[in-house]
């Protein structure tokens, strides 16, 4: 494994002056330790975040769920506040990978790597998330840029996420069978003013599918998404699903949200 | 003493293995030692015009860098295909020279080109970055049935074939396909496999210049066979200046049986630096250069009359065995597959071609089951075919087809010993309530999902042995298995085995019935493998053979101490040695009181003689002490059987298939320890499971594997699956005195042709190995279609 | 270099290492605590499961530095006085491990799984350990050890 320096940072100020075009923040690690220990990646410095207080913690009022970005899944599938309000929320992070990734893994880590298949994007997405980072704020429709590309720049540290509570809503993923990262997952959530259907796995970034969010926002119940033409064009095709399947995957589980929303 | 022998006896070595205490190859550690990282193709074929170590050598901690051509200034030898076998004009097979390190060519994306030696791993793998390989890329052969038609890999071996070996007789197949009612044709994938124990091989090898002995730890199911490779074959050290230790080793199922290049580099290294080296693969490496399984593409067909009776049988197979031939790998496809291919069936006439072919993947070898799987998944999913081109019921055309009598000649070459398919069957059928599936199907569809049930009958020939057979047939080496009892001074004993246990349990079986032939506490009795320099040479495990045959040494063995121990006694009850009975640990002599326990038997051995209390002297002629060995070859194989159900559930929508009801009755002969027994077949059926719905190594077509991690490979987990159905018929083997006929393979060789039976049931389509989601989903959809317009 | 201080099974540890040391390499290569058993290198197999601050982590996908002040219980510890933890003793008594490999992280990950749920149903064993990985039991054996530790716990 290659060497690098490690650094614990006691607060966002000190970690984001640390930080350079060849350091990298650690919050979990789960992508970030895999990474360097398989020679994908390497760094001169790292930054951990994860002793910075002020970025760790739930907090729910009325119209918002914000957590904190060194958050860890565990946190949020135990939360009984966020339960109260985005149940689906809870039921996603508790499907994140195994419970040590769980344990350990951090919502902020999950945004900021922008995995085309990792959950909590799609949630983000569906929910209306703004982005809180210790410059500025984002809207999640312009965090997610492209494949393992987000909008935060150079020594940018994401603070929290802040969910918008929709009136109902519910993510269904078909998990890769042997990494168990989503081949498709689907994020339905029903808000005031329109529907959202956000989809993580399918193609090389989360996206709003516009069809469906359509098609739901006229009619919410899964019989509406009957009509609508999944194309499979632009879709991720591996060993692991086709564009075809995943297209197929993308309705089937939009409806398998939706139903149990 | 009751009997130990059947009993559910938990295992003696687990509490070392439950508190973190097992001692596996990686947890090795030499004062000194240096490590190696291995400088590997990344090419699938390509020649090596130049190996450019400089920049490396002057990298931090670099203490040596060896490449092909030192190996071959050393005069080390290639590695060894260890069965030879005989194409059908008569010709012997053709394999390539496998040096350790490739000197001329790489064959394969992993195979070994360097090695570089360092005082810590991350030294040695940061200069391997800087050994510059000058390749010239060549045109890859990955597609098993394009192989023969594709560039030649091996300028000795046209059109990349092995052999074409042929087993049975083709003009009596003819004659009977003339007299058939129906023909039933298909073809068929065998997927290919990755073993993935869960420990990585591993090896630290350590170099006593004053001694002038190597000793070289290793992850091997058979450390006396690494030990003659690499003397007699590699060179590297003769066989009595080389100690192989295989300590705890965390799964085999095939993959570790013999040695691989690092093992040999490892040895050859440690002797030429003068310090041990020690190599751990990382997951990775194993996926690119463990011995991989499988791989076959199969034409099969059964000749039947219309009332289900079989005529008939041929069998067209082409076996990818990779780059190099490995030391089982031209066993494998031929006399482990042929012989089984016809199935636990009377068959009049048969025959199976086997075309092995190389291609720029890696070695392919024995993985769980070895052929038998293979054999099995074709003739079960024929007949399954059969039972339904004729519209009999699955069960009844196996029924009707069954042997009933014993010994039975099993078409190609086995004489079975024993067996009761027909009771197995009927008793899986009652288990899994066959008659109650309708009643599931209805309620699968009221939720919308469509079920399906698969049957699959086996038999397969282990308790791999007898010597003399497999000699006749190519093999290398003979297949008994040793044992030594010794006895201690103090009453406990040692029983040192040749065969190895790495998961099977061996420290506790092998106890019980040691328990029970010397009446001795299981506790006192210690069970040694894995260490060359302790036990005499054995053929360790794999093959379902362990307890049948190095099982049965011991109870040899013991026989010999007791036979001992009677002489003794008599001479010590002052008796006829004809009037000294021995039971439960105690020889008595008949119908008087007088006896002498083994205990003290043994220490009389140990101290022949009158000194004060101890009056113990030995017969005339008798030598002191108590020690005897036993080297065992049985006649025949043994002939484990079963049958299989499988039912799944397959979610149209998404192809999602899930096995909903597994039931397994298998007919083991003798089981010594259930408890073991049951864990066995739950591990091979997982692993089986795992072939027919999940796992599949891919490569892609310029030969690099796409499968190279746990990402993408998928290995079978817990949430995989329900609740096994396990139930046991019993038939004693005859061809031990134990009865038994092995266990380890069974679950994977039942479980494939079970499982797939059950998903074209579901889905009355014909579907090739894995049935993931999306092929399962295509499948359903195609059917869709049809319907709609035949509609 | 980095100093760590940690406490692992109940003693203290304090040790300068090199930056980027993982915590599974801290265990086995430093402190000689190979009961830790490394199975891949992406973080699936959970041979390496451990303990830090009483919840289950892969210790290859840590360092030992950003651990730093944490409670480590590896495999080693978890027996007490020389009694084994319960759910060693029904892995034990039920056959819930072959060749022992994957066992330590199994044990360490099923010990949690009761911390968190004390009555667990089949599925949800099930689920729980889907980041262990075994080649050998089948899971079926490691399933009923489970249950029969929760019932003894």
């Amino acid at each position: 494994m290659k060497t690098f320096n490690y650094h614990s940072a006691k607060d966002v100020k000190e970690a984001s002056k640390l930080s350079s075009s060849s350091s990298a923040f650690l919050a979990g690690g789960m992508t970030t330790i895999p990474s360097i220990k398989l020679g994908l990646a390497s760094y001169k410095d790292i930054i951990d975040i994860k002793k910075i207080k002020s970025l760790s913690g739930i907090k729910v009022t009325g119209k918002t769920v914000r957590i904190g970005s060194t958050t860890k899944h565990v946190e949020v599938a135990k939360s009984k506040d966020v339960k109260k309000v985005i149940p689906s929320l809870v039921a996603l992070a508790e499907g994140i990978g195994d419970p040590q990734v769980r344990n350990r893994g951090t919502i902020g880590g999950s945004i900021a790597n922008n995995d085309p298949s990792a959950d909590y994007p799609s949630a983000c997405i569906a929910l209306n998330a703004v982005i809180h980072t210790n410059s500025r704020k984002i809207d999640a429709e312009k965090f997610f840029k492209g494949m393992f590309e987000t909008s935060l720049k150079s020594g940018e540290i994401i603070e929290a996420i802040e969910f918008s509570i929709p009136e109902k809503s519910n993510y269904q993923k078909y998990p890769n069978p042997a990494s168990r990262y989503a081949v498709v997952g689907v994020y339905v959530a029903k808000h005031k003013k329109g529907v959202n259907v956000a989809v993580t796995g399918a193609k090389s970034c989360v996206y709003n599918d516009k069809d469906l969010s359509k098609a739901l926002t006229n009619n919410f119940s899964s019989s509406a998404i009957d009509s609508v033409r999944i194309s499979s064009s632009g879709m991720n095709s591996d060993i692991h699903a086709s564009a075809e399947y995943r297209a197929n995957m993308v309705k089937v589980f939009a409806k398998k949200a939706v139903e149990a929303c | 003493m009751a009997s130990l022998v059947g009993s559910r006896v938990e295992r003696k070595e687990d509490k070392k293995l439950l508190t973190g205490r097992g001692k596996y190859t990686a947890d090795v550690n030499f004062i000194n030692q240096t490590f190696a990282y291995f400088v590997r193709s990344p090419h699938a074929r390509a020649q090596i015009k130049k190996v450019d170590i400089a920049k490396a050598m002057k990298a931090s901690g670099v203490v040596s860098i060896l490449t092909g051509a030192d190996i071959a200034n050393d005069k080390i030898g290639g590695l060894i295909a260890g069965w030879r076998i005989k194409s059908e004009d008569g010709s012997d097979m053709k394999v390539p020279a496998h040096p350790p390190l490739a000197n001329e060519t790489v064959n394969y994306v992993g195979d070994h080109v360097a090695v570089v030696i360092a005082e810590s791993l991350d030294e040695a793998r940061n200069a391997a970055e800087l050994v510059k390989v000058d390749y010239k890329i060549l045109k890859a052969v990955v597609d098993t049935n394009k192989a023969m038609n594709s560039d030649q890999i091996y300028k000795d071996i046209p059109k990349n074939l092995c052999f074409d070996w042929l087993l049975g007789d083709r003009a009596k197949v003819k004659e009977a396909f003339e007299k058939a009612d129906k023909i039933i044709k298909i073809d068929l994938i065998n997927n290919r496999l990755i073993p993935n124990a869960m420990e990585p091989r591993a090896a630290n090898a350590d170099y006593n210049p004053s001694t002038e002995e190597i000793t070289l730890y290793t992850t091997s199911q058979n450390p006396h066979l690494a030990r003659i490779i690499i003397s007699a074959f590699n060179g590297v050290a003769p066989e009595n200046k080389l100690r192989v230790i295989a300590p705890d080793v965390g799964g085999g199922f095939g993959s570790k049986i013999y040695p691989y290049a690092e093992e040999v580099v490892c040895s050859w290294a440690a002797k030429k630096i003068e310090r041990p080296v020690k190599w751990v693969a990382d997951r990775t490496e194993s996926f690119l250069s463990d011995c991989h399984g499988r791989d076959h593409v199969t034409h099969a067909e059964l000749a039947v009359k219309n009332d289900g009776t079989f005529l008939g049988f041929k069998n067209e197979t082409i076996a990818n065995i990779g780059a190099y031939a490995s030391v089982f790998a031209t066993v494998t496809p031929t006399y482990l597959f042929g012989p089984c291919a016809t199935g636990v069936y009377k068959m009049p006439a048969a025959y199976t071609n086997v075309k092995a072919v190389f291609t720029n993947t890696a070695p392919v070898d024995a993985y769980r089951g070895a052929g038998r799987p293979e054999a099995t998944y074709t003739i079960e999913t024929l007949v399954e075919k059969a039972a339904r081109e004729l519209g009999m019921d699955p069960a009844e055309i196996r029924m009707k087809n069954f042997p009933t009598q014993f010994p039975f000649q099993q078409t190609l070459v086995h004489s079975v010993d024993s067996g009761d398919y027909v009771s197995g069957l009927k008793k899986a059928m009652e288990v899994a309530d066959y008659k109650g599936f309708e009643k599931r199907k209805r309620d699968s569809a009221s939720r919308g999902k469509l079920r399906g049930i698969g049957l699959c009958s086996y038999f397969e020939a282990c308790g791999i042995a007898p010597s003399p057979v497999v000699m006749m047939l190519g093999c290398g080496i003979g297949l008994w298995e040793s044992a030594e009892v010794r006895f201690n001074p103090t009453g406990n004993v040692t029983v040192f085995t040749g065969s190895h246990s790495h998961g099977q349990g061996h420290d506790t079986t092998f106890a019980q019935i040691a328990a029970d032939q010397l009446g001795v506490p299981i506790e006192n009795i210690e069970i040694s493998h894995g260490d060359t320099d302790k036990g005499p040479f054995g053929y360790g495990t794999y093959g379902s053979r362990s307890l049948t045959v190095g099982g049965t040494a011991i109870v040899k063995a013991c026989d010999k101490i007791i036979a001992k121990g009677k002489r003794v006694a008599a001479k010590m009850l002052e008796a006829n040695v004809d009037d000294v009975e021995f039971s439960n640990g105690e020889f008595v002599v008949a119908k008087s009181n007088k006896k002498k326990t083994i205990g003290e038997i043994a220490f009389a051995c140990y101290l022949p003689g009158t000194y004060g209390e101890v009056k113990s002297p030995l017969p005339e002629g008798e030598e002191p002490g108590l020690k005897e060995t036993s080297f065992f070859d049985p006649a025949n194989f043994s002939f484990p059987a079963g049958s299989h159900i499988c039912e799944v559930e397959v979610d149209p929508e998404t192809g999602e298939t899930k096995v909903a009801k597994y039931t397994a009755i298998d007919d083991f002969g003798t089981i010594i320890n259930p408890l073991v027994v049951e864990g066995q077949v739950h591990g091979g059926i997982v692993q089986g499971i795992g072939q027919a719905l999940y796992e599949n190594c891919h490569y892609d077509n310029t030969g690099q594997l796409v499968t190279a991690s746990y990402m993408d490979y998928t290995m079978p987990r817990a949430d995989n699956f329900p609740e096994f159905d396990l139930g046991f018929t019993c038939t004693p083997a005859t061809s031990n005195p134990l009865g038994t006929k092995g266990c380890g393979e069974a679950g994977a060789i039942a479980s494939p042709p079970a499982v797939m039976n059950a998903v074209m049931n579901a889905i009355g389509t014909e579907i090739s190995m894995p049935a993931t989601a999306e092929k399962v989903w295509k499948a359903c959809n195609q059917n869709k279609k049809k319907n709609s317009e035949a509609a | 270099m980095k100093k760590v201080n940690v406490e692992i099974n109940g003693k203290k540890v304090i040790k300068d290492i090199p930056d980027h040391t993982l915590l599974s390499v801290f265990l086995r290569d430093i402190l000689n605590l190979t009961g830790t058993h490394v199975g891949c290198d992406t973080s699936q197999c959970g041979a390496c499961v451990v303990f830090a601050d009483g919840k289950s982590i892969k210790s290859c996908t840590a360092f030992a530095a950003d651990v730093n002040g944490s409670k480590i219980t590896t495999i080693e510890g978890l027996a007490k006085n020389g009694k084994m933890h319960p759910m060693q003793e029904a892995f034990k008594k039920l056959h819930g491990l072959q060749c022992g490999f994957c066992t330590p992280g199994m044990v360490m990950s099923a010990v949690d799984l009761l911390q968190n749920n004390k009555n667990p149903s089949d599925t949800e064993i099930r689920e729980w350990l889907e980041g262990n990985i075994c080649r050998c039991t089948g899971y079926q054996n490691i399933v009923a050890a489970v249950k029969e530790a929760a019932s003894k716990m």
